[in-house]
């Protein structure tokens, strides 16, 4: 069986991590922005598997189901907070949000 | 030999529950309250005091009661308890302070019959009393000290009493002011005593400790520390330069004026200088001050109180006056004199003040002389009482003021100040002049009371009356206590007083009834020109006033004095205050420091604001490049 190498892995969370980062920083949609620390959040997932693998504890597995299950908390309420600001405000773009400007 | 007597602890308690009571519940319990408490407190004070003393003459001469109420300060070394003594001189002045007192008390109840403030009055009162009996039995300086403070304090209160009239509040805030320069004086003083006993390793303001070790002071340290304590003297005893507050003090209830201004709080610096009488005795420049203090303010105030004509303001510069007579006294070293003058004064200067007190009462707050006269039938008790003590102050046998005023001339002359002896006699006929005029102009003569008023003579209730007369007999008897030596039973309160002032060693010896015969000449002459001029020829006052114009008006303008300060001192400091502290160091300074702290504060928050911008991706993105920065570090690190 062909062994993937743990560099591989751990660069492929950096570039899913990277891409989540991006997303966030450069999406003006709210929902993108969104979806695109959800995806930040697997990188690290997915690194932590790797990691836990590598080194024979169950630790990082064990913090991934926290993960797991923070993420989907933060989805329901992150969702809802989308849909409450776009019923007051009939807009997602992240540039016209700014209510707390100086 | 010192025992132990606690219940001297029950002197203070009274007076401080009565404070308590009057000040809490005496306007909500009432009149009929308060009057009780009031005087019956300081009557207890008394009893307790009476009661000490029977103890104190039973004990061999020279024993002390003391009792330690609790520990005060122990800070390093140093050590000062609220510790009360009770040797011959605080006995005297605690039977003085509270006698008197309470007979002051009395007559108030029938003084504030018609003020709606009774209960705060009464409460005052008690608190002086409270804190005299503190300054005499106090065994070390530090507690005297707080008692000295709190006479301050009540005098203030009762001084501006009627606050609602301005005046009246600005002269108690000139007494209590007046008084915080004499006050600094006397602090440094105690200071420099602490710190040249401590040099020798005894960190004490004990009375007794401070006796004990007279001798390791220096010439020099005790000179400047005695003047010093002078100074303080001079506030409190409204001695030169420092007298101005008394006379305004005259606008407090005449009670007040009785019992503060004139029988027990202003003879606290001669107390204060007869109780440290061994630290002056190492001063001799120090003491020559306090006697050329004494004597030059004896006839100075005494040349004022010839042409005033309010009634309670010539009473009051015959206090400095008699006040002088007592620095003199102590000056010479003649101190159990000074406090036996002390004694006597109290009795008939209480007593003028009171009898002056049932005038202005009766004539409905009438002051000024030349609206009474004729009042002798209206007000007998009154009249006589006063005619008592007019004697005893003008120094006639057999009248307690006679002994002890002749006993400090008599020192003065035979301690070889016969300049001193000159002023002291001259005064003596002044005062005998000024009295004998204020008992002419106020009883004799005709009527010149304002029309409406005459149907409200009346004489004062006997409330009033009954403290009259009994200080009328303190006054005529008060003083046999201390004859002169080979008369009788002799001079018993020197003897009394030896252990605690010791003794008057005289440099001459005087032909004594040369020296009486002169002041006793003096004395009668002044009541004779004081009959002749007010009863006999009253044109001739207006006659000498118009020929000496200009001394007049010096005189009756008090040596502008008033003026004087005005503008050496206070306006000085006023422009200094609003020119120098005030436009420059307040509006500029300080207000420069708190507007600059201000703006600051307030430009950074405008710069600093533009950061928010409100877009949650720039936080991110400033975000990120904090995480990037903290990375790139640790990378450095592990790579370096």
């Amino acid at each position: 069986m062909m062994t993937v190498s743990y560099s591989w892995v751990m660069a492929l969370s950096a570039a899913i991590f990277a891409i989540g980062v991006a997303g966030v920083l450069l999406r003006r949609n709210i929902l993108i922005m969104f979806m695109s620390i959800e995806l930040m959040l697997n990188a690290v997932n997915l690194a932590f598997v790797a990691m836990a693998r590598r080194m024979g504890s169950m630790d990082g597995q064990v913090i991934v189901f926290f993960v797991m299950t923070v993420a989907a908390a933060e989805a329901a309420v992150g969702l809802a907070i989308i849909i409450s600001i776009f019923r007051n405000r009939e807009t997602v773009n992240a540039d016209e949000l700014n209510l707390m400007r100086w | 030999m010192t025992v132990h007597f606690p219940a001297l602890g029950l002197i203070l308690l009274f007076p401080a529950l009565g404070f308590l009571f009057n000040l809490f519940y005496g306007a909500r319990w009432g009149r009929g309250w308060v009057n009780i408490v009031g005087p019956g407190v300081v009557f207890a004070s008394f009893a307790i005091v009476v009661v000490a003393f029977i103890r104190l003459v039973t004990l061999p001469a020279g024993s002390v009661l003391s009792v330690t109420l609790w520990q005060w300060i122990h800070a390093g070394p140093f050590r000062a308890d609220f510790t009360l003594q009770f040797d011959a001189l605080s006995a005297l002045m605690a039977l003085v302070v509270t006698g008197v007192g309470a007979l002051i008390h009395v007559y108030s109840v029938g003084y504030m019959a018609h003020d709606e403030d009774f209960a705060r009055y009464f409460a005052y009162l008690n608190l002086f009393e409270l804190s005299m009996l503190i300054l005499v039995l106090a065994d070390n300086l530090v507690f005297m000290f707080m008692g000295w403070e709190g006479v301050g304090l009540c005098s203030y209160l009762l001084i501006s009493f009627w606050y609602a009239n301005q005046s009246f509040a600005y002269a108690g805030r000139k007494a209590f002011v007046v008084n915080r320069v004499g006050d600094a004086g006397f602090l440094v003083g105690m200071f420099m005593i602490v710190a040249a006993l401590g040099s020798h390793g005894l960190w004490t303001l004990n009375f007794a400790m401070l006796r004990a070790n007279a001798n390791l002071f220096t010439t020099q340290t005790a000179t400047i520390a005695a003047i010093l304590l002078v100074v303080g003297a001079t506030g409190k005893s409204a001695q030169i330069p420092l007298y101005v507050w008394l006379p305004d003090a005259m606008v407090g209830p005449t009670p007040v004026s009785a019992l503060i201004h004139a029988a027990t709080m202003v003879t606290a610096g001669v107390y204060m200088v007869a109780r440290l009488h061994f630290f002056f005795m190492l001063a001799p420049v120090a003491m020559e001050l306090v006697a050329t203090i004494g004597a030059v303010t004896a006839i100075y105030a005494a040349s004022i109180a010839l042409v005033q004509t309010d009634i309670k303001k010539v009473l009051a510069y015959s206090t400095i006056s008699q006040l002088g007579y007592m620095f003199l006294g102590v000056g010479v070293g003649a101190f159990s004199a000074g406090i036996f003058h002390v004694m006597t004064h109290a009795f008939f200067k209480a007593l003028l003040f009171l009898c002056a007190g049932s005038v202005i009462h009766a004539l409905d707050g009438e002051q000024d002389m030349y609206k009474m006269g004729g009042l002798r039938t209206k007000l007998p008790i009154t009249y006589e009482t006063m005619f008592i003590a007019t004697l005893t102050i003008s120094a006639i046998p057999p009248f307690a003021g006679f002994f002890s005023k002749d006993q400090i001339l008599e020192s003065v002359y035979n301690s070889g100040h016969h300049g001193l002896w000159v002023l002291g006699i001259i005064t003596a006929a002044m005062t005998s002049f000024y009295m004998f005029r204020l008992i002419f102009l106020t009883f004799f003569g005709d009527s010149r009371v304002d029309s409406e008023k005459v149907a409200h003579i009346h004489e004062s209730p006997s409330v009033m009356t009954a403290p009259l007369i009994v200080l009328a007999v303190l006054s005529i008897a008060g003083g046999w206590v201390g004859l002169p030596e080979h008369v009788l039973w002799g001079n018993r309160l020197n003897a009394f007083l030896a252990p605690s002032v010791g003794e008057f060693t005289p440099i001459m010896q005087g032909g004594v009834f040369m020296l009486t015969g002169v002041s006793l000449g003096l004395a009668v002459l002044g009541i004779i020109a004081a009959w002749y001029f007010y009863l006999v020829a009253p044109g001739m006052p207006y006659l000498i006033a118009y020929q000496l114009q200009s001394a007049y008006n010096v005189m009756l303008n008090k040596y502008y004095v008033d003026e004087l300060y005005n503008l050496i001192v206070t306006r000085p400091l006023f422009w200094i205050s609003t020119m120098v502290l005030g436009r420059v160091v307040d509006s500029f300074i300080i207000d420069g420091l708190v507007d600059g702290a201000g703006l600051t504060v307030e430009t950074g928050g405008q710069l600093s604001r533009r950061m928010e911008t409100g877009n949650v991706q720039q936080y991110a993105f400033v975000y990120v490049l904090g995480v990037l920065a903290i990375v790139a570090y640790y990378l450095y690190l592990v790579t370096h």
